[in-house]
């Protein structure tokens, strides 16, 4: 937490830029995952896979943005591991959640660099992105399986989607989130910094472990 | 393999409706292969070649007649040798001439994600259609009987076409022309069926095998294919023919309740989204607000 610094001009470093670069690594091929997947989903979605260059483009590239996409996630492990450890703290933080969809976040326990919420967040993505390359190698060299071991076909052909839904599903609250509801979010992720109302409002242990750092340093 | 001559009756992953289909009466073709009189001499694999312009592949030695150990992107049709011990210990060399079984309900063409990659014609064939495939091999998946097959130079899956081509045009298909026995026959799916059930009880009547029956397996509707087999009860012993082939399990699921609550859980998300912001709005931090406000109005 040591990059985390108060800026000069008053406002709070919350993601240094290693930290976006991977966040929009991760997002970028995630969308690009998300829409050929939905092209190859449903019929009625196949047009996306022409929009994005021809549907035999968009099977070859898929994969190869999975992988991307699963890197990212491993190097987001290394830089965020320690940080999104559940502690026991979150079990009252979860009791809160219906205050937290309310928007009642005064009522809420304070919450750390992350609240329990974005750590499920990263865990569900986290572990559907290594189940999904596993399903996604068995479909990616479905050729190469042999006939009597099939059943992993089948096994990859129905994990695929069913994992992929759950992803979607963290997807679309994780946008909502981080665009509409949480004013100041979309910013963290690109400019980097906060205003100290929001990290207070937000991250209140977190901006308190901060204010400590720098008086500790003065 | 595009035929604009046949009435198309299915097509995979198509949004809407099939153009055309069912506007006009058209009988339903079907192969008969007879293994009690196949010889194993290959003639039909040739003609497969010869008609479809692939050469010939490099075969493998395996102590049997068995000269590669399955079909392949460009070797459509091959016969599968089994040495079988029947159980008073007398042998029987079973010759079974395997291709594709042009389901009835075809499991490759419901796995498929591509529009308009597979297509079923009234008419029963079930044909591949390489400009619009996409290679992503659902469809070897969704084959209960192990014919797709993927090409890693054309990056697409190919499989027999039942000679589409010929068909349309009133031909027979190559390996029924080349069969040198008259074990091959072609014609329509109820003369054909006929004709393979007076041979069964043939040969359980006067030729000792109170087991013969005809290959047309229910669980995916029948096949364009019949067999006529000397243990209908045995047919693992041909080769792997699968004795009850159905569309996989996890493909159905997949295919049809995966797809509706998915379809349900991401609309339903999206609304729920929607309805949240509308009642409870932003979570707003008021001092941002206040200065940004400030900014606006100098």
């Amino acid at each position: 937490m040591s990059e985390s610094v108060l800026l000069p001009n008053g406002r709070i470093l919350r993601y240094t830029f290693h930290e976006r670069l991977v966040h929009w690594l991760a997002a970028v091929s995630y969308v690009y995952l998300l829409l050929t997947g939905l092209a190859f989903w449903s019929p009625w979605l196949f047009w996306i896979a022409v929009v994005l260059g021809s549907p035999t483009v968009s099977r070859e590239i898929h994969p190869w943005a999975g992988l991307i996409f699963v890197a990212a996630t491993f190097l987001m492990l290394r830089m965020w591991g320690s940080q999104m450890r559940e502690t026991p703290a979150d079990k009252a933080w979860w009791q809160a959640m219906p205050r937290y969809i309310r928007n009642e976040d005064e009522a809420m326990p304070s919450a750390d660099r992350f609240n329990p919420g974005q750590k499920l967040l990263f865990w569900g993505f986290f572990s559907c992105g290594i189940l999904l390359l596993l399903s996604g190698l068995i479909l990616w060299f479905t050729e190469l399986v042999p006939w009597n071991l099939r059943f992993l076909r089948y096994l990859a052909v129905i994990t695929h989607p069913a994992l992929a839904l759950i992803t979607i599903g963290l997807f679309m609250i994780h946008v909502y989130m981080g665009t509409a509801a949480e004013r100041g979010a979309f910013g963290s992720v690109i400019r980097g910094d906060v205003s100290r109302g929001w990290a207070l409002k937000h991250h209140r242990l977190w901006f308190e472990h901060i204010v400590r750092n720098e008086s500790a340093r003065k | 393999m595009s035929q604009a001559t046949l009435e198309i009756r299915a097509i995979s992953a198509h949004a809407g409706s099939v153009p055309g289909a069912g506007v006009k009466r058209e009988f339903e073709v079907c192969k008969l292969i007879d293994t009690t009189t196949c010889i194993g001499c290959k003639a039909c694999e040739v003609a497969c070649l010869e008609w479809n312009g692939y050469s010939f592949s490099e075969t493998t030695f395996n102590n049997s007649y068995q000269t590669m150990p399955e079909t392949a992107w460009n070797y459509w049709n091959l016969i599968k040798f089994n040495e079988h011990e029947r159980e008073d210990g007398s042998l029987m060399l079973l010759m079974r001439k395997d291709q594709c079984m042009h389901c009835e309900d075809p499991g490759c063409l419901a796995a498929c994600p591509a529009d308009g990659a597979i297509v079923q014609y009234t008419n029963g064939i079930v044909d591949f259609q390489q400009d619009h495939c996409i290679g992503c091999g659902y469809c070897i998946s969704g084959c209960p009987f192990n014919i797709p097959k993927f090409s890693p130079g054309a990056r697409k899956v190919f499989k027999c076409t039942l000679c589409v081509d010929r068909v349309s045009e009133g031909l027979e298909p190559a390996c029924i022309k080349a069969c040198p026995t008259g074990c091959l026959h072609f014609g329509t799916k109820p003369e054909m069926k006929e004709a393979a059930e007076k041979r069964a009880t043939q040969l359980r009547d006067h030729s000792g095998f109170p087991n013969a029956g005809v290959y047309d397996p229910p669980g995916i509707g029948g096949t364009h294919v019949l067999y006529v087999l000397h243990d209908a009860t045995n047919p693992e012993v041909y080769g792997g023919l699968p004795k009850d082939p159905r569309i996989p399990l996890m493909v159905r699921l997949w295919k049809t309740p995966l797809k509706w609550l998915g379809n349900l859980a991401i609309i339903g998300g999206a609304v729920g989204i929607f309805v949240h912001y509308l009642r409870f709005g932003p979570k707003i931090v008021p001092e941002d607000e206040e200065k940004s406000q400030q900014e606006k109005t100098p």
